[in-house]
């Protein structure tokens, strides 16, 4: 069994920035631990030395070269804004530094 | 009873750099610092959905040349995505390099002889930069922000250097000098002010011989001054704490330049979880050796050689001499230097030239080596003084072509021969009480002839020209 | 009328683009109030589209080998100033400043895109039903779901809307609807479609492929599509595959796999199918050879774990600060909590905590690592079987369309209605699933075709020998 908790999900959805409800709470709590259940037949096995895939082929070394590109319109960029002050993006106050 | 001698502070620098390309990282979009606002931005660098990113191929070449300079090992690396939510970060997901950088297991030789040991050198994208309204523009108690990403995207090389330095001197020596290494590689402008340079500072305190203490890092030092003074205090501040019986915790600390003192910015308890994994968007980079021997073949060669090369040129260097050739060397001057010297002009009027009339100028490149030898030749040759000389030079540096045509445009044009000897024959003969005296062997007189001379021609006249001129009808 | 013939007679100067388009935009003002196919109609884009295309045909140029061919879009395509919302309210307005490859690869080629398509919210779910903007319903029976994601790009090829419609497939959102709508659907092999403009799910597993009535409908749309895109990193650096020109090079002599995972679970009916669809390729000349690969069961966990992990981090960006809902809130986290939490739907906020969850200190390695492996595992499990046969046959689906409803509280039941898709999508590779023979409620099967990456070729001609027997019989 997974072992997930309601404390779990609670920390993920803060993580995420989701806001849950105590009912939602308990449901997701449920279903995502159906989930991970179901998962326990890739966690039993023994996989050590196996090299894990990120991706599927093994593109390497995809690079463009260093040549100005036109950027947006200014007054399209902002339009989509959901607020906007003095050509800037606007949002309320923050409350922490950036990491 | 410990006094504060048995204290040590153990620092490791984080140095960001922008590097100097003409596009950000993973787009087409201009790399230019002051823009207007969210003018240099489009669907990559705004995050928008459904756009991905493509790798600037001069990005890896400067990251490169970072590593290659700072002897690092090149390696194989890969992408990661770093999660947390910003403002200031489109997609609110930072793409970094993670457990594969590009460069690894470098060093660095300071000019007092400590190596300091490079950890890893790993490309990265900026974020965007936010302005706070209300709160005195500071982040706390602001009401309200507004976010420009004209410098999201720009591409970052983060060089994290080993806890090897050991006080706030060698820190700011260390910084120098790997300023002076970046800018040496093309890679960054250098320009601390700007932003294109940033620090952080890890510090902790040990007594001599115990394991590592608690560090703390301070963020965001954008000035030699600021790093050398943050660290000063931090390492006071955490031997003062654990002397009163007191704790480090492990935080993040701001400096206040204006206060002169750090405060806690965020206690690391709060575990950031930054879920890092694989970039799906990047595939995996593994410069081949042709790549790598094009980057190497394009660097010259680093300040620590450079100025060595330069203090040759001085028997016994005075401590002020090594600061002109410090400063010099950082500006990458030192051409100018070398070729007066081989045309035969004193290097140590070169140097001092050099240092005081070019420093200060953003673009040199009007000036050229053989305008600027010749200046200093016929400064040697008397044919200017010292403060001809000095506008000539200025007069170069914004646009006029060799030297003595810039020298002819001032009307610098040295009174020579036989004007030179009428000039001092006609006031001999109207000063004959001062001639005799002078030929008596009063040579205190010969500064009176000069100096009429000079008045004579409105200072066209060279006095040493003028003085062996004079020595020649004694 | 099919894409080609539309194309031909559009390029001979018999039939107007124009005229086609009226067609398709009476067809669906027929049928879109009753089956919520198209979130958003572009009438007026599509007329100058069309117009521009008989402009060049009266100018006696050639528009192109789409010419005056009506596209469906899934709504998780970017378009020029044409809402685009992911079937998502979070998106709710949003207009995006810029157009994604593969549209402009279409009009390029004389296409007239008509409009965007419903979708799971976020292509995150098997029947339509996440849509923030109420379920698409299956033309063939309007009490059943068209499947998913791609459920309204699926439904308006089957509902005679369009001749084409694009689609996205994660972990079968094209084969699954393709399946359950009776239509062809292509699940290209990764990077050979650029990605750029296609709102990610999950980055690593996303690939954009054709919706069609047939098989040659479907390798021509593939073939305008396919190929090189720099804007894409993980583009593949080749051009288009040329599937037309094989289409009708038969499966003799090749050796074709019949998947025991690939049945396992499957209706009666569909199990049938897929044995009778092996035999029609026997007795086109190829050799099937019964296989098992192990491996395959392991995809599901797999997937719920790599696929919700990156999605985690894509759908990171809707935080209420550039584009799109914003809810507000005293401080710029709060704002983007209020956001999130208003504007993302149930199976989108599961998927980002599982994610989440996947990729979180402690639990990284016993999940999302664990779970990379076994997609090592999975691609080594397809390479070897790939030595002995060229291609592989299984079910697409293990069901025929389901009733609405049936799915929706369980989780765990709806995910498994992707049992059979999702390895391919793990390991990169090409499959398609063609309508082949009918199951419960005469309701249409799909049968579906795996290879190796660039296999579509093959795929396609062993494709186009059941369609032919099938529209035979």
């Amino acid at each position: 069994m997974s072992g997930l908790t309601r404390a779990d999900v609670a920390h993920v959805a803060r993580l995420a920035r989701l806001h849950l409800t105590e009912s939602e709470l308990d449901l997701f709590t449920g279903q995502l631990a159906q989930v991970l259940d179901h998962a326990a037949d890739m966690r039993s096995l023994d996989l050590a030395g196996v090299e894990p895939t990120a991706h599927p082929f093994g593109l390497v070394n995809v690079v463009r070269d260093d040549v100005v590109r036109p950027s947006l319109d200014h007054d399209v960029v902002l339009a989509m804004a959901p607020d906007a002050q003095d050509g800037r993006f606007a949002v309320p106050r923050i409350m922490g530094d950036a990491p | 009873m410990t006094s504060a001698s048995d204290w040590e502070m153990v620092v490791g620098l984080e140095v960001h750099t922008e590097l100097r390309t003409a596009t950000k990282m993973f787009c087409g979009c201009a790399n230019i610092f002051g823009a207007e606002p969210n003018t240099n931005v489009c669907p990559v660098c705004l995050g928008l959905p459904g756009s991905l990113p493509v790798l600037n191929a001069r990005a890896v070449d400067l990251a490169m040349a970072i590593g290659v300079a700072l002897h690092c090992t090149i390696k194989a690396s890969t992408f990661h995505r770093k999660n947390y939510f910003y403002p200031d970060m489109p997609k609110d997901y930072q793409i970094s390099q993670y457990d594969l950088p590009i460069n690894a297991n470098g060093f660095l030789d300071l000019s007092d002889g400590t190596r300091v040991s490079i950890e890893r050198a790993h490309l990265e994208e900026d974020t965007g930069k936010s302005t706070h309204l209300g709160g005195g523009g500071r982040i706390h108690g602001a009401d309200r922000s507004l976010v420009d990403y004209n410098r999201s995207g720009v591409p970052l090389v983060e060089i994290v250097s080993g806890p090897d330095i050991r006080s706030a001197a060698q820190a700011r020596r260390y910084a120098s000098e790997l300023r002076a290494v970046l800018i040496a590689t093309g890679a960054s402008d250098g320009r601390m002010e700007e932003g294109s340079m940033r620090i952080d500072a890890n510090v902790s305190v040990r007594r001599s011989g115990e394991d590592f203490g608690t560090r703390c890092e301070i963020k965001n030092l954008n000035s030699l001054r600021s790093l050398y003074h943050a660290i000063e205090f931090e390492s006071r501040r955490q031997v003062a704490l654990i002397e009163g019986g007191g704790v480090v915790r492990q935080e993040t600390r701001h400096w206040d330049e204006n206060v002169g003192a750090t405060s806690t910015m965020r206690v690391k308890e709060e575990a950031e979880d930054y879920r890092y994994f694989r970039e799906p968007d990047l595939v995996d980079l593994n410069p081949d050796d042709a790549w790598r021997a094009r980057v190497v073949a394009g660097l010259g060669p680093m300040p620590a050689e450079r100025r060595a090369a330069l203090l040759e040129l001085f028997v016994s260097p005075t401590p002020a001499q090594r600061d002109a050739v410090d400063a010099v060397i950082d500006l990458g001057l030192e051409r100018y230097v070398h070729a007066a010297s081989r045309a035969g002009v004193d290097a140590m009027m070169a140097l001092s030239r050099v240092a005081n009339e070019l420093a200060g100028v953003d673009d040199v490149s009007r000036l050229t080596v053989d305008a600027f030898t010749e200046t200093l030749a016929m400064e040697s040759r008397g044919e200017l003084s010292a403060t001809q000389a000095k506008t000539v030079l200025a007069d170069l540096l914004a646009g006029a072509g060799d030297a003595r045509s810039a020298a002819a445009a001032r009307g610098f044009e040295q009174l020579t021969g036989d004007s030179l000897k009428e000039t001092v024959a006609s006031l001999i003969e109207s000063n004959p009480d001062e001639w005799s005296r002078y030929r008596d062997g009063d040579d205190k007189l010969a500064q009176f002839f000069v100096g009429l001379v000079m008045r004579e021609t409105r200072g066209r006249a060279n006095g040493r020209a003028v003085v062996s001129e004079l020595e020649a009808r004694r | 009328m099919s894409a080609i013939d539309i194309a031909n007679r559009v390029r001979q100067g018999e039939r107007t683009a124009q005229s086609i388009l009226d067609d398709s935009l009476r067809a669906i003002d027929e049928r879109n109030g009753d089956l919520n196919v198209f979130l958003h109609i572009d009438e007026r884009g599509a007329r100058a589209a069309a117009e521009l295309v008989d402009e060049r045909v009266g100018r006696g140029e050639d528009p192109g080998r789409l010419a005056g061919v009506p596209v469906a879009l899934k709504d998780n395509l970017c378009q020029f100033g044409v809402p685009t919302t992911c079937s998502s309210r979070i998106l709710d307005g949003w207009r995006p400043p810029y157009t994604a490859t593969v549209i402009d690869r279409i009009v390029a080629a004389g296409a007239v895109p008509v409009g965007k398509t419903n979708l799971d919210e976020f292509a995150m779910g098997s029947s339509t039903e996440t849509s923030a903007f109420g379920p698409t319903r299956n033309p063939l029976d309007p009490s059943r779901v068209p499947g998913g994601s791609s459920g309204g790009s699926a439904a308006s090829v089957a509902a005679g809307m369009t001749p084409l419609a694009l689609g996205s497939d994660t972990g079968g959102s094209i084969r699954q609807p393709a399946a359950l709508c009776g239509i062809v659907g292509v699940k290209p092999t990764y990077g050979m479609v650029s990605r750029y403009g296609l709102i990610a799910f999950a980055s690593s597993l996303d690939q954009i492929g054709p919706f069609a009535v047939d098989v040659a409908d479907a390798a021509l749309l593939l073939e305008v599509i396919a190929g090189h895109d720099p804007m894409d990193s993980t583009s593949l650096p080749e051009p288009a595959p040329n599937l037309l020109a094989h289409l009708d090079d038969g499966v003799g002599g090749r050796r074709v796999g019949l998947v025991r995972e690939l049945l396992d679970g499957a209706d009666s009916a569909i199990v049938a199918a897929v044995e009778r669809a092996s035999s029609v390729l026997a007795d086109a000349g190829a050799t099937v050879i019964e296989l098992s690969i192990p491996e395959l069961r392991l995809g599901l966990s797999a997937y719920y774990l790599i696929a919700p992990a990156e999605a985690s981090s894509n759908l990171a960006r809707y935080d209420g600060v550039r584009y799109g809902l914003r809810v507000d809130g005293d401080d710029v986290a709060a704002m983007n909590e209020a956001t999130r939490t208003a504007g993302f739907g149930a199976e989108v906020k599961r998927r980002i905590m599982l994610g989440t969850y996947a990729l979180s200190a402690g639990y990284y390695d016993e999940y999302y690592g664990q779970a990379l492996k076994v997609r090592t595992q999975m691609i080594g499990a397809f390479r070897r079987t790939y030595q002995a046969v060229d291609c592989l046959i299984g079910a697409t689906t293990p069901s025929v369309a389901f009733p609405f409803g049936s799915k929706t509280n369980d989780p765990m039941a709806m995910y498994l209605s992707d049992v059979f898709t999702i390895p391919t999508n793990l390991a990169g590779e090409a499959a398609l699933s063609v309508p082949f023979g009918r199951g419960e409620a005469d309701l249409p099967i799909g049968v579906q075709l795996l290879g190796p990456g660039r296999s579509e070729p093959l795929l396609f001609a062993a494709a186009r020998v059941l369609e032919r027997e099938e529209r035979a019989s």
